[in-house]
């Protein structure tokens, strides 16, 4: 079971890792994992465990363009992060870095601390009492690059961007 | 169809007609990354994508602005190693420590250009829409795959228009008409949109650099004011980049320069603005001016022409961190620093200076700071307790003569 992580909404950069937590600021660039929310929401780096999902409101990532932030989120082992609508530099970061991203508002059917189980393959969200949710399909482009583990490991493999002719 | 200027661009770079919605990959003209990012970006591009060069060294601007002059031992180390890889790679232009802000040095240098893609490592790289290029803002892995390939995806943006009309009243600039675009359109009303400046064809490069950066603050993909006017007596515009008549626009957001007043965001989201005049009495520890958005010879001399013959209160310090070397140089030819500095502010190295809460002026708990760039989030110019208002450069000096937030018609002088 993975636990739900519930945020507001314009969730930015900033919030996520301050700036002057950047990796390159760290005497050990590895440290970044303790520092997602850690301003914002100190209780999270501490306990989220692998698999654990965020649930955002609007323009979620918004802010500066480090990918730093998902980068933080990748390296606790976020398994997917929910929102109505991401800003566009976030998304286009965590989809690079292979992190799943559902765009739907589902603020008011999920709880902080829920448990639930998603099924990465068919899009199926079940919650603790055994409700069921279905995430909105995600496009070839983005499952493409999930396949491979990310963007790069998808450029190595195929020599090309997802969506180019081979 | 009639395109929107992101749609012709993309087309251009694609080499076929695009629309809003697709998604495409696109030749990328201009690649910047800066000393923040470029280290990762570097190993990503050797060690994660196996590239041994970059794919054109004329194409890579390299900029070391974020924290210039180095603030610690690990900076500097870092820094040392950028330039040591540009040495290495061969590559063309580097942007050494003083020589400014990316975004303003790269349009200084005409590096940046009309009808061009730039993609740069830093968000508030909408600003090279200023000269009418598609400028956009991306993460270190995108970044190392254009470095690598010359290359990126793309989601062809619809479009937002910002349609001005009428002149600004005194004391009233560019920087009011960002705000009050990004408290109409609030953080999210432009989100993966290219936001267009309509209107604006008085306005100087500078001024239009200040509505291309706030693009991101409502959530642009690029922000481009059409490469009429200024840009256009100086560069090269190409034929096929122009404003044509009735493309779609996801939406428009009229403002009648006439009546516009002084904006400020209020702490700590950029799109909570209100009129100036709305707030109360609010006391000031720091007035900082400087950034990408306002950090410019324009804007030193906005403030220079309010603080002219008169010292800013005691009590409260004033910052100025020029955008370049040039803005530098200009504000001292003219005297426009020596007015600045007589007035009892202070200077510091061209470049981002406190705007990444880094260097050079970061802020301590409780502290109020007027600022006259692009964000004001919690902890963004160092303590979380901070608090940051932005206003224009005409605000910022009219509140450091007072120590309050104050609208400059209250302190300038007749005539003025």
């Amino acid at each position: 079971m993975a636990r739900i992580w519930k945020f507001g909404s314009d969730v930015n950069t900033d919030q996520i890792v301050p700036g002057r937590y950047a990796p390159y600021m760290l005497k050990n660039e590895d440290d970044l994992r303790k520092y997602p929310f850690v301003e914002a929401r100190p209780d999270f780096a501490p306990n989220v465990q692998p698999g654990d999902i965020l649930v955002g409101g609007n323009n979620f990532g918004c802010g500066s363009s480090r990918e730093y932030a998902p980068l933080a989120l990748k390296m606790v082992g976020v398994g997917a992060i929910i929102a109505p609508l991401f800003a566009r530099i976030f998304f286009r970061n965590a989809l690079n870095l292979g992190i799943p991203l559902f765009t739907v508002d589902l603020t008011e059917q999920l709880q902080d601390g829920q448990q639930v189980q998603l099924d990465l393959a068919t899009g199926l969200l079940t919650t603790d009492p055994g409700e069921q949710i279905q995430l909105p399909e995600p496009s070839l482009f983005m499952r493409e690059v999930w396949q491979a583990g990310g963007i790069v490991p998808f450029y190595r493999q195929y020599g090309r961007f997802p969506g180019e002719a081979a | 169809m009639p395109q929107t200027l992101a749609e012709q661009i993309l087309s251009h770079a694609a080499g076929r007609t695009v629309q809003a919605g697709e998604v495409v990959t696109v030749r990328v003209d201009l690649a910047m990354i800066h000393d923040s990012l470029a280290p990762g970006i570097i190993r990503l591009l050797h060690e994660d994508l196996g590239a041994e060069r970059v794919w054109d060294v004329d194409k890579v601007a390299v900029v070391i602005d974020h924290v210039a002059p180095a603030a610690t031992v690990q900076t500097a180390t870092h820094q040392a190693n950028t330039r040591k890889w540009v040495r290495e790679q061969n590559i063309t232009h580097l942007f050494d420590v003083g020589r400014g802000i990316s975004h303003q040095v790269l349009v200084e240098e005409r590096l940046a250009r009309p009808g061009m893609i730039v993609a740069g490592s830093d968000s508030h790289s909408t600003g090279y829409g200023a000269v009418g290029a598609f400028g956009t803002g991306m993460g270190s892995t995108d970044m190392a795959l254009i470095l690598a390939t010359g290359r990126t995806w793309m989601r062809v943006p619809e479009t937002v228009r910002v349609l001005a009309r009428g002149q600004f009243r005194p004391g009233v600039s560019a920087k009011d008409l960002g705000l009050y675009a990004a408290r109409v359109l609030r953080a999210d009303g432009a989100t993966y949109a290219s936001v267009e400046w309509h209107g604006v064809d008085f306005l100087s490069v500078g001024d239009r650099m200040t509505l291309a950066t706030l693009s991101i603050e409502v959530g642009g993909k690029a922000g481009i004011v059409p490469p009429t006017g200024a840009p256009a007596a100086d560069l090269d515009v190409p034929a096929w980049l122009r404003v044509e008549d009735g493309p779609t626009y996801l939406r428009t957001v009229e403002v009648d320069l006439d009546t516009l007043e002084p904006q400020i965001s209020m702490p700590p989201f950029v799109d909570n603005v209100a009129d100036l005049r709305d707030v109360g009495k609010v006391a000031v520890d720091v007035v900082y001016l400087g950034t990408c958005t306002n950090g410019r010879y324009e804007d030193m001399a906005a403030a220079a022409q309010i603080l002219r013959g008169r010292t800013i209160a005691k009590g409260t310090r004033m910052i100025v961190v020029p955008a370049s070397s040039e803005s530098l140089q200009r504000a001292t030819s003219d005297g426009t620093l020596t007015t600045l500095l007589a007035a009892g502010a202070t200077i510091g190295t061209p470049g981002c200076g406190a705007c990444i809460g880094r260097h050079m002026g970061v802020l301590a708990p409780g502290e109020v700071c007027v600022f006259t760039g692009n964000r004001n989030f919690r902890g963004r110019m160092g303590s979380p307790d901070a608090q940051i208002y932005l206003t224009s450069p005409e605000v910022a000096a009219a509140t450091a003569l007072t120590g309050y937030i104050t609208h400059p018609q209250d302190v300038m002088a007749e005539g003025e």
